[in-house]
């Protein structure tokens, strides 16, 4: 039952190394697929931590939404942008997941596609661009803060360490890596926490002691995004 | 657990196209986006009214769809809330040019999923508005919590702002009307079983034959305290209590008393709990002067109750009052 989280398993060193590496649209379509398979696989572990302190779908909407993306993939056009990509995830997840994530994660999203507009590949500053657009939707959305015990202690962390490997030169795979890690750890950090947003705020202390399910997709999200580096 | 269904996947859309059968004299049904629509819709001139939310809640929404009150409902997965598609799609159906309200209940999945829908209405010229019901005194309602849920007031909210729609209020003033309902009603609930999800298969919590829980919501989420089972009076008493407190109901007010069934206590037990709550209203000065009895919101086969206070003046009265056919709520038509 342990989550597909740990930090640094699979990371090729050469991919993080190359300044000069950019995310295209293949790459887009490539994390999508990889998240896809990755949310099967957790798809009962996320269950499992809703049930302790949500109503237990959170793995079943997820996957739901993701697996329901795949066959538009293969629709798109030689043209397509990886914006255009983040837009079709958007719009497939608001209509497909349901819950409070579906508009979550689908408003992520549609604001990192906007933040990406009509690039053709992303670099370092682009990518921190998107993940900060992602997070800033998500507490639009949701007026979730930090601390809240929600998606947000992974996305937040996530989009600091990121910029602040963007800022120190380092190249888009190595910016990616920081970002999974940081949203692994924060996952991670809102066992102890109450919850302030969401079902699982109505459970007051009894939420101490269990990680939040969105916080955990997020994490598995963007180790998916991390992970692609090493096969790229 | 016993269940008669079929396949568990098929639970919501069969029972929406027996619903639909039942109902042909009321309502039209669409199954792809699945919603519950007046069959009259859209009025011309008539603000629409939508809800909805997870299906396990009947006859919530579904049930009130109809003249005098909703204009359509949108059932979600069982307990869980509906994606914005379909919330569009039935905004769009019952839009007649006077704006849509859409009716809430606060749960995150539900709000987040309704404002999604109407950030697409208004891209496409659909004026809508919503408000939030969060009638459950049981939650605190804070900066440290998603705040109250939307529980059995809810159904006093669409029957009163249904009403105003109907008799030609604009936008605004519905508005007005839903949230000064909201306003002023206070529900608390109690669970004697748990309820079992028909795709999960097993209880979402667990209660001892002589344990039940207080503070109850309406998804089998667990409640405020678990003690022992005691007689009715005395569970009657420790739900009313915070309910008067909260508002707060003072002696001369005039209310409606709704004692919902949560789907499986038995009608006679339901009126045991009205007897006394009327009676400790009475105590305190409190006329009762309207009442509903009977399972309106639900939380599938739960055993237990909720009691519901709204504080009425003439106006709130008049709308209540005012016909409404729909296949639950049918007076004065």
């Amino acid at each position: 039952m342990t989550p597909n989280d740990e930090p640094g398993a699979v990371v090729g060193d050469a991919d993080l190394a190359n300044a000069a590496l950019r995310l295209d649209t293949r790459w887009t379509i490539r994390w999508i697929r990889r998240s896809a398979e990755v949310l099967a696989i957790n798809r009962a572990a996320l269950n499992t931590l809703d049930r302790d302190i949500g109503d237990g779908d959170h793995g079943e909407n997820m996957d739901r939404g993701f697996q329901a993306i795949l066959p538009k993939l293969e629709e798109l056009t030689d043209e397509t942008t990886p914006g255009a990509v983040l837009k079709l995830v958007a719009t497939t997840l608001i209509s497909t997941v349901g819950g409070a994530a579906g508009p979550l994660y689908g408003t992520a999203f549609l604001k990192a596609a906007g933040a990406v507009g009509a690039a053709q590949s992303l670099d370092a500053p682009a990518l921190v661009a998107l993940l900060t657009a992602a997070r800033d939707g998500i507490v639009l959305r949701g007026k979730a803060m930090e601390g809240d015990k929600t998606m947000i202690d992974a996305w937040t962390p996530a989009v600091n360490a990121a910029l602040a490997a963007q800022t120190a030169g380092s190249p888009v795979g190595a910016v990616l890596l920081a970002a999974a890690d940081a949203a692994a750890q924060g996952a991670q950090a809102t066992e102890p926490l109450v919850a302030r947003k969401g079902r699982a705020s109505y459970l007051g202390e009894r939420a101490i002691g269990h990680r939040d399910p969105g916080s955990q997709s997020t994490s598995l999200l963007l180790r998916a995004a991390a992970d692609l580096m090493s096969h790229h | 657990m016993k269940k008669l269904i079929n396949d568990p996947k098929n639970v919501v859309n069969e029972a929406v196209a027996g619903f639909e059968v039942a109902h042909a004299d009321i309502v039209r049904v669409s199954h792809d986006p699945v919603f519950i629509v007046r069959a009259d819709a859209p009025l011309r001139g008539k603000v629409g009214i939508v809800s909805g939310g997870g299906s396990g809640h009947e006859p919530l929404h579904g049930g009130f769809v109809g003249f005098g009150m909703l204009d359509a409902a949108v059932p979600g997965p069982v307990f869980t809330s509906p994606t914005p598609d379909p919330i569009l799609a039935a905004t769009q159906a019952v839009d007649g040019g006077a704006g849509v309200l859409h009716i809430v209940k606060n749960y995150t999945g539900d709000v987040l999923n309704f404002e999604t829908a109407a950030d697409l209405a208004a891209a496409d010229g659909i004026q809508v508005r919503a408000v939030i019901i969060n009638d459950d005194v049981a939650v605190k309602d804070s900066l440290y919590t998603a705040g109250r849920r939307g529980v059995a007031g809810t159904v006093l909210v669409e029957k009163i702002a249904g009403a105003a729609a109907e008799r030609g209020d604009d936008l605004d003033a519905v508005v007005a009307v839903a949230e000064k309902v909201n306003s002023r009603v206070r529900t608390m609930g109690v669970a004697l079983t748990p309820c079992v999800v028909p795709h999960a298969g097993e209880p979402s919590f667990t209660l001892a034959d002589d344990e039940i829980e207080i503070g109850i919501g309406i998804h089998g989420e667990p409640g405020r305290e678990r003690i022992k089972l005691e007689p009715a009076d005395a569970i009657v008493d420790r739900l009313l209590g915070p309910i008067l407190d909260d508002l707060p109901f003072a002696s001369g007010d005039e209310v409606l008393l709704l004692v919902n069934g949560m789907g499986g206590t038995p009608q006679i037990e339901l009126y045991i709990v009205f007897r006394r709550a009327a009676e400790v209203l009475q105590e305190r000065g409190i006329t009762v002067s309207r009442s509903l009895v009977g399972n309106y919101t639900t939380s599938l086969e739960m055993a237990g109750a909720s009691i519901s206070v709204l504080k009425l003046d003439d106006e709130l009265t008049a709308l209540w009052d005012a016909p409404v056919q729909t296949s639950t709520l049918r007076w004065g038509r």
